[in-house]
Parts: structure tokens; C-alpha cells; sequence
């Protein structure tokens, strides 16, 4: 099982993930000029300021060469996962329902924040209970979900409302405190916490981001079998 | 020397002075900030009077700030040398050993004047400037710092200082978020004497192979020099001379200054990084320096004067943001995000094209001579030619002549507690002040986490902590986090800190003090100093009451820093903090000290964890109101120095503290600093939300709970351990963990009890900063 960690310039949080990676399975870089995804069987899209976010956050990088084959991976029901500004490149995408806009408390903000699983059954959170509570930090500036109401309702019904902010941790102001969402079909998977801070007590106050990597790995290589 | 201090105009009486007249006289080299004498000595030099690019280059060059000819005879009294100094002062960052053959590089540098002018772009490329001086030695930025001062917040007259703040906080945020590099740490205090001057001082880590640094001395005859990074725009011309050389508020408004404050440009600098480091990790590039103050003046020249060479640059061949810019534009421009390197020739197609890969500019702009002459060409045409040495070695130096003043420099600050308020009001007024209260609103604004490095986070420790390698207990240790199984987890401790304030009541003993307060947080978590950055914050040095606060300030460091075996490896002075109305800035002489722990799964913490602990004040620890946050709160005028402080003793205790943090002793460790003996127990209590009993058996509360000096710590622990620290230096149990109350009894008060709610509540005053 490999996974494939893509770099754009100004992606600052790429070697965080490859080494979260790295703690269940093989991972590598890709470069975002390189179309080739070098026969990983999970992407990840990491966080960062890919393109200095310049225009728009996440809306530069989703024109990158290595985009275009990440696109046909997800079409073919490839696991791919974006964390931050990846999340931004997938929604910018259109990989992902919905955008995210400024916090609504108009400043970067870093902060350990709870979140509670609403679904547990996905390629994400295999590895996780119904309701259970994860501890991962966030930082960002533009992290405030939205998608209209009509999107949502059917977002829900789907079971695509993966993760939300528990009681008082939304500090961006996301709507339905939406933490995470995934797509239909339920192989794109995008949060604003960063998974990848938090598997190491001794770095990331909690080891609850690497149930996701290890549920990536789960789902990869229950395929496989 | 290479703060990116802004600015000036292109429509300044300077630059166009010089633009319109094609022999520049006199009266623009004073225009320019050289006085005649200078003037004078420059046409020696160069035989003659010296052309517009000349000129322009000289004055730069021979400003306060580049030349440090102020200051330059005080700090070559200081301490350098050391057993783990890798790189002294003089490159562009200092560099100590930290083992594995690995080095720990750092150095703090200010960017006051231009975040006086424009806070956000101010702070934001003070803090780019330091992350490039610290790759453009070889060394990846892990770990931003800041030291901040602005003017009294909480009045109804502090529109400024919060517009200051606030642009500043966004500023080394947007920087150092964008880029990668987690901001771990940092101190703000506001003063009265601050409001027109603030400091924004910023300090970088990085981490490298000892054996890859890389200096910036050109060399090899016939090499290429080539610059890469952002375009040169005709932003932050003569920066360098005007604005950190004179004082603000005075010829002209500071709004003319504005317009062409340097704008950074974080992304370009990401690019900028990771293509510098390659260059030097596949061995391309023979020399690297980094442009800032002055701009590829100061860049060459230097270069070329480390390495004893000449060389010879082409501004034609300079990629320019604005056409037509004149050649002594294009060499004292302050564009950011810039460096240049020295290449053999075989290697300068190698070394565009990874330029390329990056999509960094770069061009092939001059080569390296015998000449020891520094020669600038506009294509075929000759239009600058000066020696070197002139231009770098031969500034003239003074001597300061300082003499203590007669009378007291600094206005009382106003009163804010009355002086019959009981102690419970008083805990509460001094940790809701700026200057105590939690810092959190501040520190949200920063990523303090990415790189994977960071074991304590800011608030949780006195001192920022990072683990050598990232994800320490990854891989096949992923259980290995539990301290005493698995191999240690090396790691490096960092604090910044100097109080102002104490400072401007005792230059010596104030200076000290900042230095020891740093230390004390390193051994709080552990850490032993290995090393020390400083940045010198004064005022017009050649007042002679400035000069005293110069020279007392300098001998306090380099004592303290003998006393504590942690040599200064680099820093920055920032002089002429002054206005004519406003008055000078409390003496800052901020000081970045690194140290080194061999386990950081034993890292301290300052918050008191297990219920029944004992308590205890440690340390030779003499609690004096005199200059301390609660005289400032009832307005009391600074006192005429501070009382004297053992210094042999306070390194002891320190080393007593250190040692048993390290051995996994004691369950919280914290230092005593603004605010005495009862602002610490809050901050123990308030840390992981668990109170305490203490009893306080000495008589008048008010210096025995918020008296202020060095060497005293609140530590909490087992008895035993506790008895164990009580051999090598003073200990006394004053209480124990437990409750959700801070209860302090007295011997003729009523007990100080308050609830952890009212402690958390007036802790977090600050939030309303940022609304």
C-alpha cells in the first residue's frame, strides 16, 4: 500500500503527511508539474498556501498537471484526501460539494479542536466509532464550510457529513458546524483539521489523525484482498 | 547586518535629489545621512568626489546601520567564543553544535521603523529577513520568534497601539504561516514609552549539517555571481540610511515614508527556500548571501570583503520589476525575497535550471576579480568603482560618551490600581494587565505546529520546545513517547525575553536580568544554554544619556552571558528608537537564547498536573517592588536602579532546577517573573485548570506575593524530590495541589482565595484586543 503526498509550491504541510503516512504505510512526494502518480493507491492532498493562495485559496493548484490525474484517479474510485488547503484544491475541483469561505472570525486561527464522527462506516473512519470524539488540530484563515441548503440536506441523507465540530469548537463558523465531508460515492474525503499533526502524543496532543491514515490503509488494502 | 529596515521615497528629498543631479555634491551626501567629515574621508578614498552611484553605495553602506559605527567598539566586549559555537557573529546567522553532527542556527533581528510606518508589511518582511539569513547559511527555519513593544493598551487614548498590534500580529502570521515555519514563541509588552517607537524584533532557528553550512565569503576568481529570487523594483531605496538611521517623526511625516515600504511576499520566498536549499544540497554553489538593507550593495560588498576579492556586476543584466530604473536605483534597492550566490562557471547552467524548477527569476549578473575593487557596470559603460575595503572596512567608528543623567528620562506611567487595594484586587488587576495576561489571542493567530517538531506549545511551558528530529516517536518507536523506555528523544529549547522596563531603571542589572529570565525558562523545561542572540533597542546614541544606557546595557550582557557559559553568536542594534516630541523608547536589549535537552519526553511543564503535590518556592529569590508590575499599576515613578542580585547563586539555581526537570523530579516547573510569587501560582493553576493551598508565612503581602527579582521558581512535586532540589539551593514548601480555587493564607490578611473562573477570566483581558 502506497501513498502519494503532492507538492505544489507553497504546500508547507506535505512532509507533516508524508510522515503521518509513513507510520501505516509507504508514501512518496509527487510534484505538482508531473502528471504520473507513480502507482499510489491513496492521494493526499496536503495543507499549505499552494500557490501563495493567490486569487482565490486552492484555486490555482486545481489547475495543476499532477490535478489532472488525480481527477481520473477519483473517477476511477481512487482514495484521495485533502487536509486544508487540499480540502480547498478538492472543492475547487469540483471533487468535493460546497466551498470554504473566510472565518467567521476573520483571522487565522490555530487551535486543538474536538470533533465528533457522524459517520463511521466510510473509507475515512473505518477506524473510528459512531459519535466518536477526536482531538486533531486546525489552522487555517478560510475554513468555513458552505454549500446551500438543498446541497446539504442530500449531503446528509448520503451519509457525506463525515465529521462536525463538537459543542464550541467551530471557531470558523462553518454551517451545520460541518468539520469534514466526503463525496458521494464516498472515495473523496476532505477536512480542515489537520490528521496529520496529530499522531504523536509528544507533537499533536493526540494520535486520533492517524485513525484516518489507518483507515485509508484498511480500506486500500481490503480491496486489494 | 541585514535587517530590511524600509524605506524612502522615490519623491524624497533624497532620491531625487540625487537622481536630478548627475555630480552629487555636499549637500546631498548630508542629505543622504553622512556628515562632512565622512563625506570628506569618502572622497580620500576614492580619490575625488564620488559619482551618484558611488555615493549612494558609500552612504548606505557607511549608515548606523550597516557600518554599526555606534556600537561596534561595545560589542566586540562581548563573549563569542564557546564550546559549542559553530559560527560567531559576522555571518549571517550564528550557529551552535546541537550533536549528530547537527547545528542549531538562529539570530534575531528588528524591523521597528518600518512597522512604525506600516505595521502588517513592517512585521511581515522583518520576519521573511530573518528566515533568510537563516537558510542562506545552509540551515532549514524551523521556528519563528518575536519580541514585540508597543504603547499602553486600555486607555481611551490607544487607537495607536492596537492598530500597531494588531498589523503587526497579522504580519508575522501571514509570513510565517505561509511559508511553513511554525511560530513557537515570543513576548509583548506595551509601555508608555513605546507608543511612537514600537519594536518588532523576530528570531529564527534552523537546523543544519555541520559539515554543509555554508558562508557567505566570495571567492574563486573568475566565479559567477548569480542573483535569484523576486524581481528588483525600486521599493526600499535607501531604507538602510534613513529610516533606521535617524529619528522617526522628524524631517518630513512619517506618511511620505509609507508608499514604498518593502511589500513581502511569502510565497516567493517558500520557492526562494526550497531552491536555495537544493543548490546547496547538490553542492552548486560555492557562496550564498541574502539581500536585505541595502539591497545588493550591501550583499556584494560584503561578500566581496569576506572573501578579500574584487567584483564586478552589470546592472543591466539585473531582472527589473519597473523599466528604466537608474543604476543606483537597482544597487540600493530593498526588493524582498532575493539572494545571491557565487558559482563556478560549469555550474551556473545547473544552477538556472533549478531556479527554473522552483520558478525563481535568476541571472547570471557579475563575476568574481582579483581586483579588490567593487565595480558596477551599466552594460559596457563603467559607472561605479570603488575599493572594498572603503566601501565595508573603513567607516569611521565612534566613541560614545556616556554619563549617567541627572535626572529621571521617563515620565511615571499613569496610575490604574489604587495603592489600598486588598491582594485578592491586586492578583486580579496584575493578571489582567496587558503586560500578564494571557497571551492567547496573540499566539492563535500563529501556526505553532507545522514541521511536526513542536513538544511544548506556547503557554504550556516557559520555553518553547522542539524535538531534533520531527514525529520524534514515529516509525518503529511508535510507542517509545513514555520517557525511561526506547532511546532519548533530543530536542531544543528557545525563550526570548527582556523587560524594558527593569532595564530603564538599571541598564546593568536590567540586562542581566533578561538574560537569566531567559535561562530560567530553558531550565524550566530542561535545557541548558548553548548559545545567545541579542538586539540591541535604544535610542539616539549620541545623546549622552543614551550612550550611558549603551554601554551599562552591553556590560550586563556579556556578564551575564560569561555567567551563564552561553557566548553571543549574532544579533542586530536598532538605535535612534526616538522622536523629537515622544522621547526615547525604553532601553530593549532583547535576548534569544537556545538551549539543549537530551530528552525532551521529559520536557517541563509549568502547570501544576497531580493533586497532593507539595508546592515550593525555590531559589534565591528577594522579592522587591522596585520596578515591578505593581509599582507600574499604582503609578510609581522608576526607582534609581535595582537592588543587587547574586548572580552565582541564580546560575546554581538554575543548574539545581535544570537537573531535576531533566531526571523527571518534579511534576511543573515555572519561573517567577512580572507579577512576583502570586501571578506564577495562577499561571501553575490556570495552565491545566487545577488549583492549590499555599501559605505565605512572611509579613507585608505586597513584595512577598508580587515583589519581583531573579531566581526564584515555583516548582510542585513529591516531597522527596523536593527535599533532594533543597541541597543545592534554597527550597521552601509553601503548599499543595489540589481544588479549583487559588488560596493563598496570609499572616495578617484575610486569605486571597479566587475562584480558577475569576483567575481564567481576567487572564484572558486581552481577547478584547482583537475583537
Amino acid at each position: 500500500m502506497k501513498f502519494g503526498v503532492l507538492r505544489f509550491p507553497g504546500s508547507c504541510d506535505e512532509v507533516d503527511a508524508l510522515g503521518a503516512a509513513r507510520r501505516v504505510a509507504d508514501a512518496e512526494l509527487l510534484w505538482h508539474g508531473d502528471r504520473d502518480l507513480k502507482g499510489a493507491d491513496a492521494i493526499v492532498v496536503p495543507g499549505g498556501f499552494s500557490y501563495g493562495d493567490y486569487l482565490r485559496a486552492g484555486a490555482i493548484a486545481r489547475f495543476a498537471p499532477v490535478m489532472e490525474s488525480v481527477i481520473d484517479f477519483a473517477e476511477d474510485g481512487g482514495l484521495v484526501l485533502g487536509i486544508c488547503n487540499g480540502f480547498q484544491v478538492l472543492c475547487e475541483a469540483r471533487l468535493l460539494p460546497g466551498a470554504l469561505l473566510g472565518n467567521a472570525n476573520r483571522r487565522f486561527t490555530f487551535r486543538q479542536v474536538g470533533l465528533e464522527v457522524l459517520n463511521s462506516g466510510g473509507s475515512f473512519t473505518q477506524g473510528c466509532a459512531l459519535g466518536q470524539r477526536l482531538s486533531i488540530p486546525a489552522k487555517h484563515s478560510w475554513g468555513r464550510y458552505h454549500a446551500e441548503e438543498e446541497t446539504l440536506a442530500a449531503m446528509d441523507r448520503a451519509g457525506q457529513i463525515v465529521l462536525r465540530y463538537a459543542d464550541g469548537e467551530n471557531f470558523n463558523g462553518s454551517v451545520h458546524e460541518i468539520a469534514g465531508v466526503s463525496n458521494e460515492r464516498g472515495n473523496v474525503f476532505g477536512l480542515m483539521p489537520h490528521p496529520e499533526h496529530a499522531v504523536d502524543e509528544l507533537t499533536g496532543g493526540s494520535t486520533d489523525g492517524l485513525k484516518i491514515f489507518e483507515s485509508m490503509r484498511l480500506t486500500v488494502e481490503g480491496a486489494h484482498v | 547586518m541585514s535587517e530590511d529596515p524600509g524605506v524612502a521615497t522615490a519623491g524624497s528629498a533624497t532620491a531625487s535629489g540625487i537622481a536630478s543631479a548627475q555630480q552629487p555634491t555636499l549637500e546631498d551626501a548630508l542629505a543622504l545621512g553622512l556628515t562632512h567629515a565622512e563625506y570628506e574621508l569618502v572622497c580620500e578614498k576614492q580619490g575625488g568626489a564620488p559619482n551618484q552611484v558611488e555615493l549612494a553605495m558609500y552612504s548606505l553602506l557607511w549608515s548606523e546601520h550597516c557600518a554599526y559605527k555606534h556600537s561596534k567598539k561595545l560589542l566586540r566586549t562581548l563573549p563569542t567564543e564557546g564550546s559549542y559555537v559553530v559560527m560567531g557573529p559576522g555571518e549571517n546567522a550564528g550557529a551552535v553544535d546541537v550533536g549528530n553532527g547537527q547545528v542549531c542556527a538562529f539570530k534575531v533581528e528588528s524591523h521597528n521603523h518600518p512597522s512604525a510606518v506600516e505595521p502588517f508589511q513592517g512585521a511581515a518582511t522583518g520576519v521573511g529577513g530573518i528566515l533568510r539569513d537563516i537558510f542562506a547559511i545552509g540551515a532549514r527555519p524551523i521556528a519563528v520568534l518575536d519580541s514585540l513593544r508597543f504603547g499602553e493598551v486600555g486607555g481611551d487614548r490607544d487607537a495607536r497601539a492596537r492598530y500597531l498590534l494588531d498589523g503587526a500580529v497579522q504580519g508575522i502570521g501571514h509570513y510565517g504561516n505561509s511559508i511553513g515555519v511554525p511560530t513557537i514563541g515570543g513576548e509583548v509588552y506595551f509601555e508608555g514609552p513605546y507608543e511612537q517607537n514600537c519594536l518588532v524584533n523576530a528570531m529564527a532557528l534552523g537546523l543544519g549539517e555541520r559539515e554543509k553550512l555554508v558562508r557567505s565569503a566570495a571567492a574563486g576568481p573568475g566565479n559567477t555571481l548569480v542573483l535569484f529570487g523576486a524581481r528588483t523594483g525600486r521599493d526600499g531605496i535607501g531604507g538602510a540610511s534613513v529610516l533606521a538611521s535617524a529619528e522617526l517623526g522628524e524631517a518630513g511625516s512619517d506618511e511620505d515614508k509609507r508608499p514604498t515600504v518593502q511589500v513581502g511576499d511569502p510565497f516567493e520566498e517558500k520557492k526562494l527556500l526550497e531552491c536555495s536549499l537544493e543548490l546547496l544540497e547538490r553542492g552548486l554553489i560555492v557562496a550564498l548571501q541574502d539581500l536585505g538593507a541595502a539591497g545588493l550593495t550591501s550583499s556584494a560588498a560584503e561578500m566581496a570583503s569576506k572573501g578579500e576579492v574584487g567584483i564586478d556586476l552589470d546592472v543591466a543584466m539585473i531582472p527589473l520589476r519597473e523599466p528604466d530604473m537608474e543604476p543606483f536605483e537597482v544597487m540600493v534597492s530593498e526588493s524582498q525575497e532575493r539572494m545571491l550566490c557565487v558559482v563556478e562557471p560549469a555550474n551556473v547552467d545547473a544552477v538556472r535550471a533549478l531556479c527554473e524548477k522552483w520558478e525563481v527569476n535568476s541571472a547570471a549578473i557579475g563575476t568574481v576579480t582579483e581586483s579588490g575593487r567593487m565595480r558596477v557596470f551599466d552594460g559596457a559603460e563603467l559607472v561605479g568603482d570603488m575599493p572594498v575595503r572603503a566601501l565595508v572596512d573603513d567607516c569611521p567608528l565612534y566613541d560614545l560618551k556616556p554619563e549617567k543623567p541627572a535626572a529621571p528620562i521617563y515620565a511615571p506611567p499613569a496610575a490604574t490600581l489604587a495603592k489600598d487595594a486588598g491582594p485578592r484586587e491586586a492578583l486580579l488587576a496584575l493578571l489582567r494587565s496587558p503586560n500578564i495576561a494571557s497571551r492567547r489571542p496573540l499566539f492563535e493567530q500563529y501556526d505553532a505546529i507545522v514541521q511536526s517538531r513542536t513538544v511544548r506549545r506556547p503557554e504550556q511551558a516557559d520555553a518553547a520546545v522542539l524535538a531534533i528530529d520531527p514525529s520524534p516517536a514515529g516509525g518503529e518507536d511508535r510507542d517509545a513517547s513514555v520517557p525511561g523506555e526506547g532511546r532519548p528523544i533530543p530536542g531544543l529549547a528557545v525563550s526570548i525575553d527582556c523587560n524594558g522596563r527593569r532595564v530603564a531603571a538599571d541598564p546593568y542589572r536590567g540586562t542581566i536580568e533578561a538574560a537569566l529570565e531567559c535561562a530560567a525558562n530553558l531550565a524550566c523545561v530542561g535545557a541548558e544554554p548553548l548559545g545567545t542572540t541579542n538586539n540591541l533597542n535604544f535610542g539616539n546614541p549620541e545623546k549622552a544619556h543614551i550612550a550611558w544606557q549603551l554601554t551599562e546595557s552591553v556590560r550586563g550582557l556579556g556578564d551575564a552571558c560569561r555567567a551563564l557559559e552561553a557566548p553571543i553568536v549574532g544579533g542586530n542594534v536598532s538605535l535612534y528608537n526616538e522622536g523629537a516630541t515622544a522621547g526615547p523608547i525604553y532601553p530593549t536589549p532583547v535576548v534569544g537564547m537556545v538551549g539543549r535537552l537530551p530528552d525532551v519526553r521529559r520536557a517541563g511543564r509549568l502547570g501544576f498536573a497531580r493533586t497532593g503535590d507539595a508546592v515550593a518556592l525555590v531559589g534565591p529569590f528577594v522579592p522587591s517592588l522596585a520596578a515591578s508590575e505593581l509599582a507600574k499599576l499604582w503609578g510609581e515613578p522608576l526607582p534609581d536602579g535595582l537592588p543587587e542580585l547574586a548572580l552565582d547563586a541564580v546560575v546554581e539555581a538554575q543548574a539545581a532546577v535544570r537537573e531535576a526537570v531533566r531526571a523527571g523530579e518534579l511534576t511543573s516547573a515555572h519561573d517567577i517573573a512580572e507579577g512576583g510569587l502570586a501571578v506564577a501560582l495562577a499561571e501553575c493553576c490556570l495552565e491545566r485548570g487545577l488549583g492549590a493551598e499555599i501559605e505565605v508565612d512572611r509579613p507585608a503581602w505586597e513584595a512577598s506575593l508580587f515583589g519581583e527579582g531573579p531566581g526564584g521558581f515555583v516548582v510542585s512535586g513529591g516531597e522527596d524530590a523536593l527535599r533532594a532540589l533543597g541541597e543545592r539551593t534554597p527550597v521552601r514548601t509553601i503548599g499543595a495541589v489540589g481544588g479549583d480555587a487559588l488560596r493563598i493564607s496570609l499572616p495578617a490578611e484575610a486569605t486571597l482565595s479566587t475562584t480558577l473562573t475569576e483567575l481564567k477570566d481576567a487572564h484572558g483581558a486581552l481577547a478584547e484586543l482583537f475583537g
